[in-house]
């Protein structure tokens, strides 16, 4: 398996692009973050990488062959997607939502397996939502209600899967309960994952490797204690910052003190004219 | 023995219900029923048993029979075929574009259906039964394109409250189109003045021969495409990601509803909130899979339909009230409710 892999790959939002002819290669069997500040354009690649977007130019590559000829159905089940903050129809239980997950491995006619069952039951245990399962989605908390989504995604069975900033907007308690899901994935079933993350630290806590994006290009790759400097912080995040080493596990974490041209803000601005 | 054990059961028990197939065989048989109750009202009433025999032991020569085989019975079928059309139709626009407020009477799909007819009829004159069909199927299509590009457009693509929005706008506005012909036109508005309140007075087998076959290919679409749809309620990111073609699945399910909706209009007129009201009852009782949401608001909407035009036969007699009217009674408490507490 060689993985996902792009040459000269542009996107573009309402023929404004975002992602200028970017050539990346994810390797198998690792966690891979997407970081950058906002409006860098890391959703618009993931979801390129995805072909939930189109391309302009350049094309995605899956095991060699291009994901936009390719039968959809056949890509999902090689490659599954969670876009960010999903919304599930009131009153659809657990159960139901995962049990879609099943999507691509089922024809027009033919119905639901013993096969569909069990990896149904088994994405929903490997989530620790079995006690959830009859339950509908609205009257779960955000954290379960992620990992249900994560369910449905399992429940495709594909060997890579992208996650769209998997813990915005969760307690910090359930982040972690997401990240060490996705590490156990990782770990146990050798799953591709490639992840969007807002949080730095957490991306250099789980993964084997960061990629970071500004102004759609890639302006650094590789170990999070390669990604992570002062340099590149002041640079693409425009912040100062220490970085030490988790106590707990070694990787690097950054302590920003202070915003790179929190002077110019300080003397007012000439006001724009209208 | 340990938590698991109890779980999986749990797990288990959920599945596609048994109980789902029972129930819709009862409110099937509840359905007949209805329509023959139906068929026993009227100007004149008449035992219920007659109307059995009118059916299975015809007897020309007999005046019941003679109504009932001649009049109430092909009433009750047009009845039960708009009913169970635009509650499919609403069911399904509800599940494409997540608006709980979507219907083919919210949305304007209704109103450019009957100004389609209205127009044509005052354009062309009187029309054979056909073209009142194709009419209605143009009209009904013209107005699902119109309504969804006014919807979509600005940020964030077809919302909710943008969709119910351009609906709404666009139906009073083919409305007005529609009333101004039939006042500067007594023509036209001899010709089709109860059709456009929405009424089911005087439907012979001849309309429900021609627009039956219509609304049941809608019927028979919209139920093969019942899975798809469940999928693509989910989000269309979600669906595209579990590798659903979904233009090809929306355009389709569009299709279906510019058939149940156009033929449903050009039986009765535009009916409203049939095809608002019955999916969100249904889904209570079934959940969010439209393989089961689909037949029984189908069964559903048909029950609705025949209650409200039963009762409007009653209310007044020996005038009637259109079905139309009735179900607005019912349907206009029922969309304050919605539109109060279940649009987010």
């Amino acid at each position: 398996m060689e993985g996902i892999r792009t040459s000269d790959l542009s996107l573009a939002y309402d023929r404004e692009m975002i992602i200028k002819q970017l050539g990346l290669s994810i390797v198998s069997g690792e966690i891979t973050t997407l970081v950058g500040p906002n409006g860098c354009g890391k959703s618009t690649l993931l979801r390129g990488l995805a072909r939930l977007l189109k391309p302009q130019t350049g094309e995605v590559l899956l095991d060699g062959k291009a994901i936009h000829t390719m039968p959809t159905k056949q890509l999902a089940r090689q490659l599954g997607i969670l876009p960010q903050g999903p919304t599930a129809p009131e009153g659809l239980t657990v159960y139901e939502l995962v049990a879609q997950g099943r999507y691509p491995h089922q024809g027009f006619f033919q119905q639901w397996s013993d096969e569909d069952a069990e990896a149904t039951r088994e994405a929903i245990a490997v989530t620790n939502m079995v006690a959830f399962a009859d339950r509908p989605l609205d009257t779960l908390s955000g954290g379960q209600r992620q990992r249900a989504w994560i369910a449905m995604a399992l429940a495709q069975d594909t060997p890579i899967l992208l996650l769209d900033e998997p813990t915005t907007f969760l307690d910090i308690g359930y982040q972690l309960e997401v990240m060490e899901l996705i590490e156990r994935l990782n770990r146990e079933r050798q799953m591709t994952i490639l992840l969007v993350l807002h949080d730095l630290n957490q991306a250099a806590r789980y993964s084997d490797r960061m990629i970071v994006l500004s102004d759609g290009q890639v302006v650094a790759d590789g170990s999070p204690h390669a990604v992570l400097t002062q340099a590149l912080l002041a640079e693409v995040f425009k912040v100062r910052a220490n970085i030490v080493a988790d106590p707990d596990s070694g990787s690097p974490v950054c302590l920003p003190y202070r915003a790179v041209g929190a002077e110019l803000i300080a003397t007012p601005r000439p006001r724009r004219e209208l | 023995m340990q938590a698991p054990a109890v779980s999986r059961n749990r797990t288990r028990l959920i599945g596609p219900s048994a109980l789902l197939p029972v129930g819709l065989l009862v409110a099937a048989v509840l359905l007949v029923a209805g329509l023959a109750a139906s068929m026993a009202v009227g100007a004149a009433n008449i035992h219920i048993s007659t109307v059995v025999e009118a059916i299975f032991r015809y007897d020309a020569s007999l005046f019941d029979h003679l109504i009932i085989r001649t009049v109430r019975l092909p009433r009750v079928i047009a009845g039960a075929m708009i009913g169970a059309g635009l509650a499919v139709a609403g069911a399904i626009m509800q599940g494409l574009t997540a608006n709980p407020l979507a219907s083919p009477g919210v949305l304007g799909i209704n109103a450019g259906a009957a100004f389609a007819v209205v127009l044509g009829v005052y354009l062309l004159g009187g029309l054979p039964l056909l073209g009142y069909g194709i009419l209605a199927i143009s009209g009904a299509g013209a107005a699902a394109v119109i309504v969804y590009a006014l919807g979509s457009v600005g940020r964030g693509g077809a919302t909710p409250v943008k969709l119910t929005l351009a609906g709404v706008i666009f139906a009073m506005f083919t409305s007005a189109f529609t009333t101004a012909i039939l006042v500067l036109d007594s023509n036209t508005f001899d010709q089709i003045r109860f059709w456009t309140v929405g009424s089911l007075a005087g439907r012979g087998w001849d309309i429900v021969l021609w627009m039956g076959p219509i609304v049941a290919v809608g019927l028979l679409g919209a139920m093969l495409l019942s899975r798809q749809i469940t999928t693509i309620s989910l989000g269309q990111d979600i669906a595209k990601g579990l590798g659903q073609n979904t233009a090809l699945v929306r355009a389709l399910a569009a299709v279906m509803v510019i058939l149940l909706a156009g033929g449903s209009v050009a039986i009765a007129g535009p009916v409203g909130f049939v095809g608002l009201v019955i999916p969100h009852v249904v889904r209570v009782v079934c959940g969010m899979d439209y393989r089961w949401i689909l037949p029984y608001a189908a069964v559903a909407g048909a029950m609705l339909v025949t209650l409200a035009d039963t009762l409007g036969r009653v209310v007044q007699r020996p005038q009637e009230i259109p079905v139309g009217v009735m179900l607005a009674f019912v349907g206009a408490p029922f969309f304050i409710y919605l539109a109060r507490w279940r649009v987010r």
